[in-house]
């Protein structure tokens, strides 16, 4: 394919990353939906400016990738993200510094009041655009198929269980061949939104043993810590017995182990990721594009994995100033569609959200307005 | 050195100052002020900027305890990481700052005096990657030994590492890169030893170890204190090779060295924590890097005293 096109053409392929056969039905996605043609992929208006954003360094490699994207269409706008993690770039929303932020969690509600202080009676968009299965991953050489339930996990990584052959994981693995090698649980040491989605999800599913709430810093205090995503891959590879939590994309050779739903074992995929997503409710009485959601820790079926992270784009729906406005809602548009899931997939890693959760939030990009 | 080494005459009247000179000599003298006024400068940000962090309520500052149970757990991981490197560093460095100036052949002693050197070219984020990489996993059965066979000793105490990214691994990164340091020093004081004091000794029927052990380490004591001075600075100030290397516990005050858990050293743990610090947590980070300026001003003052000492014996 790559042979029959111009030299020049093929670092846009290379931007887009292989996504053009999927543009097509992602344009046809919003005209099923009714799009106000304010979707980037619509093509109607060339603007151009500045959109700053700030936030989720988890976003990052998506945020790039969306923002090369974007340019494609919209030549004349530049996209600044300063990946300054979620709770910079929720304050800096607030106070009125960027434009829209990037957060692997959405607004609590002190922030969410100073938020409607800066965004006037319309209110904010919270939509949940990032979506990443994260793996429990372990090195165990010998053990290919490990399966986990949640009160082993929270067992494990608050330290009750200490050896591989504990009674417990040999419960939920009959049959297997488990070593007696102490376990070495690796928590990340910085400050994360994997740790914030990971301690939320043993919290909900594991409440009898993990009674420490949600929290982006690790809550215990000793073990083996691990700085960023790459620090903890290294880590967790590095000690035998070791086990961790990291983006299912960047778990390369460690083992990952499947997870206990209901009665079955499910491992981590992007389409079980956007399937427990999509079962999740939205917070109630948080205004009609706010799509803050609690996640479904606990789903029943098998083809729902609940460790997932999901990181929220926020901006307001509001803007006084048109032309920022109409870059907020044209790069939403491009965010959304599936052709910007796929190049973030291609990117990231991540989940490209569904068709429903594209309708979900197309209301709340055609709502911005300026002015 | 070529004042002392021209000839001795004095001058008969005093030089003509052109408007060179004069540019030069006042150039000279604003670089010098500058330093100090940068100096000033940065202690005046770091005392400015910390006291935020001082006056705030305890249960604003990281960790919910106040400013000092943040900074102190800080200070000792920073201390016992410098320490380690230290104790491991200089011996070594003696070792081999002797074995180039009165041991080794000639044709041997300058190609390995300058290796070492090089080691000193080395970036230090290179050594943290070795020591992730290579030299933590490699440690791991010496800490399973040291745990079942020292863990009475409270530095051994365990549980041992699974990954070996452990406080002593770090020490002895450090190691590594303060050796350079202290072997150049080293190897200049002792090449600088009189040869009157040592053919005195060898006269007198000591062997090379005793001629070495009478008169070359009398003289070069107080140089290798200095450049063993001089590579704690550099092993109390380094960021990278420990942000990488060390597996650390906030707010955790160990002399276990082979465990997970590991008090932070204060260079570290600002890089990982400031990209995502905002408010009073920038100014307890601003705080504790305050500390570290402290400490480094003072061990760097003590290496200078006691380096300047020696000059004034030897001269």
């Amino acid at each position: 394919m790559k042979s029959s096109m111009k030299p020049r053409a093929i670092p846009l392929t290379l931007a887009l990353a292989g996504s053009l056969a999927l543009a097509a039905c992602g344009a046809s996605n919003e005209r099923g939906i009714g799009s106000t043609g304010k979707s980037a992929s619509g093509g109607s208006e060339q603007l151009s400016g500045t959109l700053d954003g700030a936030g989720s360094s988890a976003q990052q490699a998506a945020m790039t990738g969306w923002a090369a994207g974007y340019n494609v269409q919209q030549p004349a706008v530049t996209v600044d993200y300063d990946p300054v993690g979620s709770g910079g770039g929720r304050d800096q929303f607030v106070a009125g510094g960027v434009d829209f932020a990037g957060s692997d969690a959405a607004l609590a509600d002190e922030q969410l009041q100073g938020a409607l202080q800066r965004c006037g009676n319309d209110g904010v968009f919270e939509l949940p655009n990032y979506i990443s299965a994260i793996a429990v991953v372990y090195n165990l050489p010998g053990v290919e198929d490990l399966q986990l339930s949640p009160d082993t996990i929270a067992e494990i990584f608050s330290g009750a269980i200490t050896t591989w052959n504990d009674p417990a994981i040999a419960a939920d693995n009959p049959g297997a061949q488990l070593p007696g090698t102490a376990i070495t649980p690796v928590h990340r040491g910085d400050d994360s939104g994997t740790t914030t989605n990971f301690t939320d999800y043993l919290n909900k599913a594991a409440p009898s043993v993990w009674t420490n709430p949600a929290a982006g810093t690790w809550p215990l205090q000793g073990g083996e810590a691990a700085n960023g995503t790459s620090g903890m891959i290294q880590a967790v590879g590095a000690g035998e017995g070791a086990i961790g939590y990291a983006d299912e994309s960047q778990a390369g050779d460690l083992g990952v182990a499947e997870v206990r739903v209901g009665s079955d074992f499910v491992a981590p995929s992007p389409e079980a990721a956007v399937a427990v997503v999509e079962s999740s409710q939205v917070q109630p009485g948080r205004g009609p594009y706010d799509l803050a959601l609690t996640i479904n820790r606990t789903p029943d079926p098998a083809d729902q994995y609940p460790i997932v992270l999901v990181s929220y784009h926020i901006g307001c729906v509001r803007y006084p100033d048109a032309a920022t406005a109409e870059l907020v809602g044209s790069f939403m548009g491009y965010v959304i569609s599936a052709e910007g899931q796929e190049v973030a997939a291609q990117q990231a890693g991540s989940a490209p959200i569904s068709d429903t959760l594209r309708q979900q939030a197309q209301p709340a990009v055609d709502a911005i307005t300026g002015g | 050195m070529t004042a002392t080494s021209a000839p001795a005459q004095p001058p008969t009247r005093r030089p003509v100052r052109s408007l060179g000179d004069r540019l030069f000599a006042g150039s000279a003298t604003g670089a010098g002020i500058l330093i100090l006024l940068l100096l000033a400068g940065v202690a005046a940000f770091l005392v400015v900027q910390s006291v935020p962090a001082v006056t705030a309520p305890a249960d604003s500052i990281p960790g919910g305890e106040g400013i000092v149970a943040y900074v102190w757990p800080l200070v000792f991981g920073t201390l016992l990481a410098a320490v380690i490197a230290l104790l491991v560093a200089t011996p070594l460095a003696i070792g081999i700052a002797l074995f180039t100036t009165y041991y080794a052949p000639r044709r041997v002693a300058q190609p390995l005096g300058y290796l070492v050197d090089l080691l000193a070219a080395i970036p230090s984020v290179v050594y943290g990657f070795w020591g992730i990489a290579w030299l933590a996993p490699h440690l791991v059965p010496s800490y399973r030994w040291l745990d079942e066979h020292a863990g009475w000793l409270p530095f051994f105490a365990g549980p041992a590492s699974a990954t070996g990214r452990t406080m002593l691994t770090a020490g002895l990164v450090l190691a590594i890169m303060i050796l350079p340091i202290i072997s150049a020093i080293s190897r200049e004081v002792f090449s600088q030893v009189p040869s009157l004091h040592r053919e005195a000794a060898l006269a007198l029927g000591a062997t090379r170890w005793e001629m070495i052990r009478m008169a070359v380490l009398p003289y070069g004591r107080s140089g290798v204190i200095g450049g063993a001075m001089l590579g704690l600075g550099r092993a109390l100030g380094e960021t990278l090779a420990v942000a990488l290397v060390l597996s650390v516990t906030s707010g955790l005050v160990t002399v276990n060295l082979i465990s997970s858990s590991n008090p932070a050293t204060i260079a570290a743990n600002i890089a990982l924590n400031f990209p995502e610090a905002t408010g009073i947590g920038v100014n307890a980070l601003i705080a504790s890097g305050l500390a570290l300026f402290v400490i480094t001003f003072a061990v760097n003052l003590l290496a200078r005293a006691v380096v300047n000492r020696r000059a004034e014996f030897s001269e």
